[in-house]
């Protein structure tokens, strides 16, 4: 299953203080933090790789200052990267005339916001169908584009509200409707649900799922929310003052902690939380009785009670729902109470 | 040596000091020290140093007028130009307004449209603050503007209103334009800043001159001046607009794929726009501040009224026209402030017809095209029927006859308790001060609280002054202004921390302050030259009265944003309200007290310009004289000195602000 890859980045620096560039060219592009230190310079980005494949949802994690916004604003080329190299679609962003990039984020990007950066002259819908209507689509085509997509974030009959009038969670709602309206294929969030009180977070994040299950877009995600990144995140990216720790799936980075930072951070996490099915089961389908199927990418969390209940091992599904493995309550209690599996 | 440089730059107290015992010394004994020594230019800058860039200027405006040619067309071809594009729409919107569309000149014109009826612009009044506002806006507008029907002031009014009308759209359309250009370009901006600072210290008056050289004498070189004068804080205003708007809408117009050009109009400026509309406000205020100044070059209207009648001494007349500005710039103010503070509603049910889609303006059409038809055949519709008018005038005559007969012997009284005891010591200290010290001392206060190359600028700005001849009468504005902020401090600042302490004070002084705000500077000294008659007196009053509002602002301000947790804490360790106060809120509240002092100095400066028309001796009678003789060279020289006391001022009150803020460790 070798899925094609989206956007790539090689190498991207960004380094601000006076003129980065000769001095990133005097360290030979490659400065230490004492090089920083010593010449009063910041790296908000520190040679950033990384490899978005199509349709996965990647998020990059870290905590406030630490680089992962202005990541983000380099991939979408909304700040200018020091040095690197920056793919999409196997075209480099980097050195794109402003008219193409002008149509690349017209037709392939969509991006969301922390604090959801609405138009507060504009009605939910006229904010909607605001992409469109900067491409010159006619109103009727648009507006029709636009009630479609807040048809799709749940918020029919609130067209002709202002954003003032509408809660946080209602206002993200239009900020997701508008970067959608233009069927972007790569779709940046820039903590999109950071703004949002803790209960109306866990809501939205079923409802980017939701959205995500019917759309299949490639998604870059940011995050300063471990949680929300393992919920979520097919890969996350962990990063610490500009630099990128360790790119890995959630449960990678649990149990195989590439640095202490990783370590430090992900001590906390309840193991059950990020385990699924499919990397504690046994393999192989021995004949015998079942309690049922379970899919693969359930966590421990999700199916413990399950498992605990039915007192037989289940069948673990792959993701063709071909049964793959055996789970019992066991290993899930193994999993719950941290005891070294196997 | 280092000792020398140590006392000078650390010192605080023994510095201070000793500069004011030096002063004071050398301004009582200068005189006698120039009779003894026999040097006379201890007390005069000498003569034959003196600069004479007043001439210089007033011939290169002559070579501009005169001889200077581009290649395809002259100067003059160009201010023509200029003038043409400003005098058309100006003459129409008057002849909508008032004068009605005629053919042909003087009496063998013909008419061939009407203007509009008077009740339809009263209309257009309220329906449009009912459009900003609510009902009760509407109210105050139509009757606002009833008023000026009723007391006979309907056609200068309206003449007034023609060239706001005119100045307003090009004021805040060229302040937007600027605004955007310093927004997308950091170095315009940089370019602009130092040009915008001169342009709001130096007074109305001094660009007066060029203006009449260039665009002769009548309403375009009023308009002109208008627009100069009311510019600056739009540029101002949609620049800081413009910046604020949050960089994640930005990042939003840019990431759907908006060129510049629809980032700047779909994205930026309509986000901005309440910010925006407070530019539209001040430029609004600050074209009626010109409506008195500007008749001077022509601008006829209320203002022409205004003018005649104090050079008359008619009392009535002067008040009457006055208020008749007054409750003109009260609706104009409410109606735009309302509009800032507008927010977007529902949009109309586009299922509904036009009409009722738009109910104010069918409204207002259909009032319109009604009224103004009959107006043909019915003249009372044309123009409000000057047998209905009501003249106060007579009243307000015989009211001031009155004060002035009962109570002639109390006002001389105040008046010379004031002169004796403040006024002339003070005057008697400042203009004694010989020049050479003056720029020394400037210098030194300068360069000690806001580091050496302030001090240099300081000095050398003195030395501009002094230097043209302007020594004497720069004392004088400053011994002026000095007292009127001393006064207006002493009134203004317990005043603002009543207002800051007690919510029922607040609203009481509040409005008191908007109101006073809102008045054309020209309007105070109308009753106070009643009152007390021409002099150095007057002059105070009036700085004083158009002075007060930063004072208060600033002191309610600075003590309500005081953290409740300090005040709290001052309480639980016992403090008295007295204590709370002394203790606690005054030096908490020093930085925005010294904000609103810096405010003050603003106000009074541009406001004691204007009282070189009730007879003071400073750098604005320089100015009106040269208005007056037309001299450009005279007018901007002294202009600028004006403008240099003011930036002079400014720069050592933030310095000395921002030290304070520093200390307090607050921004």
């Amino acid at each position: 299953m070798e899925r094609s890859v989206k956007l790539e980045c090689r190498g991207v620096w960004k380094v601000y203080g006076a003129q980065p560039e000769s001095f990133l060219a005097k360290h030979n592009g490659a400065p230490t933090t004492a090089d920083f230190e010593s010449e009063r310079m910041i790296g908000a980005v520190r040679d950033a790789n990384v490899q978005v494949y199509e349709g996965e949802i990647f998020v990059i994690m870290g905590l406030s200052g630490s680089g992962k916004s202005t990541l983000v604003r380099c991939l979408s080329r909304l700040i200018e990267s020091t040095a690197g190299e920056i793919n999409f679609e196997g075209r480099n962003l980097l050195t794109m005339t402003d008219a193409e990039l002008i149509e690349v984020r017209r037709k392939k990007m969509g991006m969301v916001f922390q604090h959801f950066a609405l138009l507060p002259h504009l009605t939910v819908l006229q904010n909607a169908a605001f992409p469109l209507e900067i491409q010159g689509v006619s109103l009727k085509d648009r507006e029709a584009r636009a009630r479609q997509m807040i048809e799709l974030v749940g918020l029919q009959g609130r067209e002709d509200y202002y954003p003032r009038q509408l809660s946080g969670g209602q206002q993200q709602r239009v900020g997701i409707a508008r970067s959608l309206v233009a069927e972007p294929d790569l779709w940046f969030l820039d903590e999109p649900f950071s703004a949002l009180d803790p209960l109306i977070r866990r809501e939205m994040q079923d409802e980017f799922l939701r959205l995500q299950s019917m759309l299949h877009k490639t998604i870059v995600f940011i995050t300063h929310d471990f949680d929300e990144a393992i919920r979520l995140a097919d890969r996350i990216a962990v990063m610490k003052d500009g630099s990128i720790e360790q790119i890995d799936t959630p449960e990678n980075l649990v149990m195989n902690p590439a640095t202490p930072y990783v370590e430090e951070f992900t001590r906390h996490i309840p193991r059950a939380k990020v385990m699924k099915l499919q990397s504690i089961m046994s393999k192989g389908v021995p004949d015998g009785d079942y309690a049922g199927d379970l899919a693969g990418h359930l966590t421990v969390a999700d199916t413990v009670l399950q498992l605990d209940q039915a007192g037989l091992p289940f069948r673990v599904l792959d993701q063709d729902g071909s049964p793959v493995g055996t789970v019992g309550s066991k290993d899930a209690v193994d999993i719950m109470i941290g005891r070294t599996v196997g | 040596m280092t000792g020398i440089v140590t006392f000078l730059t650390k010192g605080s107290r023994p510095f201070w000091l000793a500069l004011l015992v030096i002063t004071w010394a050398l301004s009582t004994w200068s005189f006698p020290l120039y009779k003894a020594l026999g040097a006379r230019w201890i007390i005069k800058f000498p003569k034959k140093y003196e600069l004479s860039l007043d001439t210089w200027i007033s011939n290169a405006m002559t070579w501009l007028v005169e001889d200077a040619h581009f290649i395809l067309f002259t100067f003059r071809d160009l201010t023509r130009f200029i003038a043409a594009m400003i005098e058309i729409p100006y003459r129409i919107m008057r002849s909508l307004l008032i004068d009605g569309f005629s053919l042909g000149q003087g009496q063998q014109a013909i008419e061939i449209a009407p203007s509009i009826s008077w009740i339809a612009i009263i209309g257009a009044m309220a329906a449009l603050a009912f459009y900003a506002k609510n009902r009760a806006l509407a109210w105050l507008a139509g009757l606002c503007f009833a008023y000026l029907a009723v007391f006979g002031q309907w056609e200068s009014a309206m003449v007034t209103l023609a060239s706001v009308l005119i100045a307003v759209p090009i004021g805040v359309g060229g302040g937007l334009a600027l605004g955007i250009l310093s927004y997308r370009h950091p170095w315009f901006e940089r370019l602009l800043r130092p040009l915008l600072d001169l342009m709001q210290t130096v007074p109305v008056f001094a660009y007066l001159v060029p203006i009449l050289f260039l665009f002769g004498f009548g309403p375009v070189s009023a308009l002109v001046a208008t627009v100069i004068y009311a510019m600056p804080p739009m540029v101002r205003v949609a620049t800081v607009a413009l910046h604020s708007v949050p960089e994640e809408i930005i990042e939003a117009g840019r990431m759907v794929g908006s060129k510049p050009r629809q980032l700047m109009w779909k994205v930026l400026v309509p986000t901005a726009l309440p910010s925006l509309m407070v530019g539209v406000n001040q430029v609004i205020m600050l074209s009626l501040n010109m409506v008195i100044i500007a008749s001077m070059i022509g601008a006829g209207g209320l203002g022409y009224d205004v003018l005649t009648s104090l050079r008359r001494l008619d009392i009535g007349g002067g008040i009457e026209a006055g208020l008749a500005i007054v409750v003109m710039a009260i609706a104009l103010d409410r109606v735009s402030q309302a509009f800032a503070i507008r927010r977007v509603r529902p949009r109309p049910d586009p299922s509904k017809p036009l009409y009722l889609r738009y109910p104010l303006l069918s409204f207002v059409m259909a009032l319109t095209v009604i009224t103004t038809l009959l107006g043909l055949w019915i003249p009372a519709f044309r123009l409000y029927p000057e047998a209905l008018t009501i003249t106060t005038g007579s009243i307000w005559s015989t009211i001031m006859e009155w004060i002035n007969v009962t109570f002639f012997d109390t006002l001389e009284a105040i008046k010379t308790f004031f002169l004796t005891y403040l006024l002339l010591p003070v005057k008697r200290f400042f203009t004694g001060i010989p020049w050479a010290w003056g720029i020394i001392v400037m210098g030194l206060i300068s360069a000690r609280l806001g580091g050496w190359k302030l001090g240099l600028m300081a000095a050398l700005m003195t030395l501009f002054i002094a230097a043209n001849g302007l020594w004497a009468k720069a004392m004088i504005t400053v011994y002026l202004v000095s007292v009127s902020v001393l006064i207006a401090s002493a009134i203004g600042i317990p005043l603002g921390v009543w207002a800051g302490q007690n919510a029922r004070a607040n609203t009481v002084i509040g409005t008191l302050i908007d109101t006073l705000q809102t008045l054309p500077s020209f309007v105070y000294l109308i009753p106070v030259v009643m009152l007390f008659r021409v002099g150095d007196f007057s002059a105070m009053i009036a700085v004083v009265l158009y002075a007060l509002a930063p004072a208060v602002r600033y002191a309610a301000h600075g003590i309500r944003s005081i953290d409740p947790e300090l005040i709290d804490a001052g309480k639980a360790a016992g403090c008295t309200d007295r204590q709370l106060l002394v203790r606690i809120k005054m030096p908490l509240a020093a930085p925005s007290l010294l904000l609103g002092l810096n405010q003050t100095i603003m106000l009074a400066l541009s406001m004691l310009v204007i009282t070189a028309l009730v007879g003071t001796r400073d750098l604005g009678q320089e100015v009106y004289i040269a208005l007056t003789k037309a001299n450009t060279g005279q007018g901007i020289i002294a202009g600028l000195s004006v403008a240099f006391i003011a930036i002079m001022a400014d720069r050592i009150v933030t310095a000395l602000a921002r030290t304070s803020q520093e200390r307090l460790g607050v921004k």
